[in-house]
């Protein structure tokens, strides 16, 4: 490779790296605040992964049970989170998220209505009342089109297929970013007076997982290697409920809607196992027999949610208990079943394609499997990234000034355990709320320069595997680091397993150091894959470091050695940040104590 | 239960000055589709093969390709629907400008969209901001907002593949965009104008091509494009219409 060549630069007040909903909502108040915005997607406009989201968006609104309120969205996210949530981030989103949702509506979103014309919300797991604005099962489609289309009309620079390989420093907060444009390979500085990461999750750490190509840690990473603090890197969740068979779509996600709707889960002997074990918090709010299950779901106020509404982490530590156990499906999941609701409802299998059309096509289209008639396949898939950037609740601001983050990418509001549907609520409430600090930060720092050593520096790094003629393929490293983490830092943690993938984590970033490319550089997958390599070996070593110190189980981290809870680990939340060594250190920090009124609002509310 | 068995397929490798298909052999599995196939066949033998996707369930329309011709997702399209005794072809969208082997410059269709006049709502019927819509109202444009942006569509319309009229007619995809602004029953805009002077709705000539490659079954051409053109004949061609302009009689904008 003959030397770094030249780049070009932008310049930018604010610079949103992400066009998720997270993104995009940043971007939209960047803009109306009156400054300079720029947006680098990683893909195309419209493709990230909101798309996917299927559920609903949780906001208290109260339009289907006026028992709801922004107390109840609350405790409910706290109980979700197993308290070691950010209060003041869950206070928040509780009480902005009806207004954010109407918002979308005013931009032309169309929710499923009510009869009398309002918004329709459903229920889900974990969330007390009906609580999901939703279009059928592709709410996130609805929610990322919306936000595209109102986005595109707001003088917003887009910049579309661009990787984001650095953060840019100078006197102590970021001042841009260099990337590259995937079309043509070519480099690009852009330099801003705040910069937004939001680029979601991890799950391409993991073999099995529900999220695409684009999820390697990249904000995480980003902010980590720019001397940010993360936080609660321990909390994956791991969806109960990812497609099994066929193995090339293993991973791939079934809504939590097919239970709200009314779907059970059976093992092989069809018993509904998640009758089995109810958790303590939980069996109060619990239906204990299936008549009252299916009441609840159909409306009936005065029912109990049935166990296949508990929360994610539990749900998936059942299912896989009952594979272990030698009670799964041919394929190595449970049978996850709607098609029974046909004898109690009124248009039977149309009833059913309507609530769930995604579904049906997706499992009739990829498994020839007619939801309407036959059981689905199910088992657990790496889903959603907990932990992340941690950021101020009220500015969304990472230790790092003139750095923000929202959505997936930052931590704190879901704590150790995410509700469904409050991650399309998380990236409107937090989007916002960065785009509008962002907007006034740049405002009083203007962007900064950068020496060009240092930029140089960077491109010459970003192009090394170039220069390896006889280096390792990229892909290979990934598969072998997927499996990795799959197998000693998943669903189930045990102290030896993860102190094993901390060792090998060691052994794969050597071999990282050491893959080579072929060919040129654009829209190289192999050169992508071998950049992305980096973020997803930081952020698996601050899972698995944070994973080892955790000695308990607590929401998506569940540890077999220590099955029970700790109730000094249960005031601490974990802090991973670069040490002047350049190792990771990990510091546990106490979790913010609840003030008077909101311990109070938890406990009206157990 | 399965047997190996292993596929030919001629991928179209190359970039805007040229390039050619070029043949691989990979093993299938249970259940894959034409996406499976690709991604194995870069991790084993071409790891320089470009190609777009994202979310691997028919839900960002990132895939898009001709296989065997015909414009579809590859991560829709299951290999036990293809005849594999002979080779499976893999080529970039016909209608786009040509990047790198698989993948086509499709910013046309960014560019189109925004031509279309914005979203316009009605102010808010209750003091929180909200709007009374029912179900009924809103199901027609529901299905419009099913578009995934694959621009498969716009890839098989012969307006655009065959003619290349790309300066005077937005296509299919974009057409339905602005059937669900239209039929949007909060929004005031009118686009008739613009549908039959800037974006060539005439152009249509109702083949439905669109509508059979449409992966969310979008109804383009019956749901869409048909009530459109009727709006426009309606606006322009009737002659009653006519002689009222011609008098200066102002049209009123009328409820959707």
């Amino acid at each position: 490779m003959a030397g770094v060549g030249t780049w070009d630069t932008h310049d930018y007040d604010v610079l949103v790296i992400g066009a998720g909903g997270a993104g995009l909502r940043a971007a939209i108040e960047a803009a109306r605040a009156g400054v300079k915005v720029g947006l680098i997607c990683k893909s195309l406009l419209g493709k990230a992964h909101t798309v996917m989201a299927e559920g609903g968006v949780a906001a208290a609104m109260a339009n289907v049970d006026d028992r709801d309120s922004w107390k109840v969205h609350f405790a409910d996210t706290m109980r979700g989170g197993q308290y070691v949530n950010n209060h003041r981030m869950a206070e928040l989103h509780a009480q902005e998220a009806p207004a954010r949702v109407r918002e979308l509506e005013s931009w032309g979103a169309l929710f499923d209505r009510t009869r009398e014309g309002t918004i329709l919300q459903r229920n889900f797991g974990g969330h007390r009342y009906p609580r999901l604005a939703h279009v059928g099962d592709r709410t996130g489609l609805e929610m990322i089109r919306t936000l595209q289309d109102h986005g595109i009309h707001q003088g917003i620079a887009v910049h579309m297929e661009f990787t984001v390989v650095s953060l840019l420093k100078d006197a102590g907060r970021v001042v841009g970013v260099v990337a590259y444009d995937r079309e043509r390979g070519r480099f690009h500085v852009f330099r801003a007076g705040a910069t937004v990461l939001a680029t979601g999750g991890i799950g391409k750490a993991y073999k099995i997982t529900s999220n695409s190509w684009e999820y390697t840690g990249d904000g995480q990473a980003l902010a980590y290697d720019a001397g940010a603090d993360l936080l609660d890197m321990e909390f994956v969740q791991f969806h109960p409920t990812g497609m099994v068979w066929p193995p090339s779509v293993a991973g791939i996600l079934v809504t939590e809607g097919v239970r709200g709707e009314g779907g059970v889960l059976r093992n092989s002997e069809g018993r509904r196992f998640m009758f089995d074990e109810i958790p303590e918090n939980y069996r109060s709010s619990t239906a204990d027999n299936e008549e009252e299950g299916w009441r609840y779901v159909t409306g009936d106020k005065e029912a109990r949610r049935p166990p296949e509404l508990l929360t994610r982490d539990h749900v998936a530590r059942m299912i896989r208990r009952e594979v272990r156990a030698g009670r799964g499906s041919p394929h190595g999941g449970v049978f996850l079943d709607i098609s029974w609701i046909k004898s109690k409802v009124a248009g039977g299998a149309e009833h059913i394609k309507k609530k769930l059309p995604s579904m049906y096509h997706q499992f009739k289209k990829l498994a020839d499997i007619d939801i309407t008639a036959e059981a689905m396949e199910v088992g657990p898939t790496t889903h959603y990234m907990m932990g992340g950037v941690k950021v101020h609740a009220e500015t969304q601001m990472s230790t790092v000034p003139g750095l923000y983050a929202a959505g997936e990418v930052a931590a704190g509001l879901h704590g150790a355990n995410r509700l469904g549907g409050n991650s399309l609520s998380d990236l409107l409430v937090f989007g916002k709320r960065a785009g509008e600090n962002a907007a006034s930060f740049a405002r009083e720092h203007a962007a900064a320069s950068v020496a060009d050593s240092e930029i140089q520096s960077v491109i010459g790094r970003a192009l090394q595997a170039f220069d390896r003629p006889s280096g390792e393929n990229p892909f290979m490293v990934q598969r072998a680091l997927q499996e990795m983490m799959q197998e000693n830092v998943g669903i189930v943690r045990i102290e030896s397993e993860v102190e094993h993938a901390l060792g090998e984590l060691e052994l794969l970033r050597a071999r990282a150091a050491n893959v080579s490319v072929d060919g040129h550089r654009e829209y190289n997958p192999g050169w992508h894959c071998a950049i992305d390599l980096d973020n997803m070996l930081t952020v698996s070593e601050a899972v698995a470091r944070c994973a080892l110190a955790r000695r308990e189980s607590r929401g998506g981290h569940f540890r077999d050695d220590h099955p029970g809870k700790d109730a000094a680990l249960g005031k601490v939340n974990h802090v991973v940040r670069k040490g002047p060594d350049g190792r990771m250190q990990l510091e546990a920090v106490p979790v913010l104590p609840l003030p008077a009124d909101l311990a109070q609002i938890v406990e009206e509310n157990k | 239960m399965t047997t190996s068995v292993s596929a030919t397929f001629k991928i179209w490798r190359g970039d805007a000055s040229g390039g050619a298909f070029v043949e691989y052999q990979t093993q299938l599995s249970e259940g894959m589709v034409v996406l499976d196939a690709v991604h194995q066949i870069q991790a084993e033998s071409a790891p320089d093969l470009a190609c777009r996707w994202n979310c691997k369930a028919g839900k960002c329309g990132s895939c898009s390709a001709e296989v065997n011709g015909v414009p579809r997702l590859m991560c829709m399209t299951r290999m036990n629907d293809l005849p594999v005794d002979q080779p499976v072809t893999i080529q970039p969208l016909h209608t786009f400008p040509m990047i790198r082997d698989l993948v086509t410059d499709v910013s046309w269709n960014y560019r189109q969209k925004l031509r279309v006049k914005k979203f316009s709502p009605r102010a808010p019927d209750r003091p929180d901001g909200t709007y009374t819509m029912y179900q009924r109202d809103i199901e027609r444009v529901q299905e419009f907002r099913k578009c995934i942006e694959c621009f498969l569509c716009q890839d098989v319309c012969h307006v655009l593949r065959d003619h290349e009229k790309h300066d005077e007619f937005i296509g299919p995809r974009l057409l339905i965009y602005t059937a669900s602004l239209e039929m949007h029953p909060l929004d005031g805009e009118d686009r008739l104008q613009a549908l039959k002077d800037e974006h060539g709705i005439g152009y249509c000539n109702i083949t439905k091509c669109c509508t059979k490659v449409c992966p969310e079954e979008i109804r383009i051409t019956d749901n869409g494009i048909i009530p459109l053109k009727e709006r426009v004949v309606d606006e322009f061609y009737d002659p009653l219409k006519i002689v009222l302009r011609a008098l200066g009689v102002k049209k009123q904008k009328t409820a959707k």
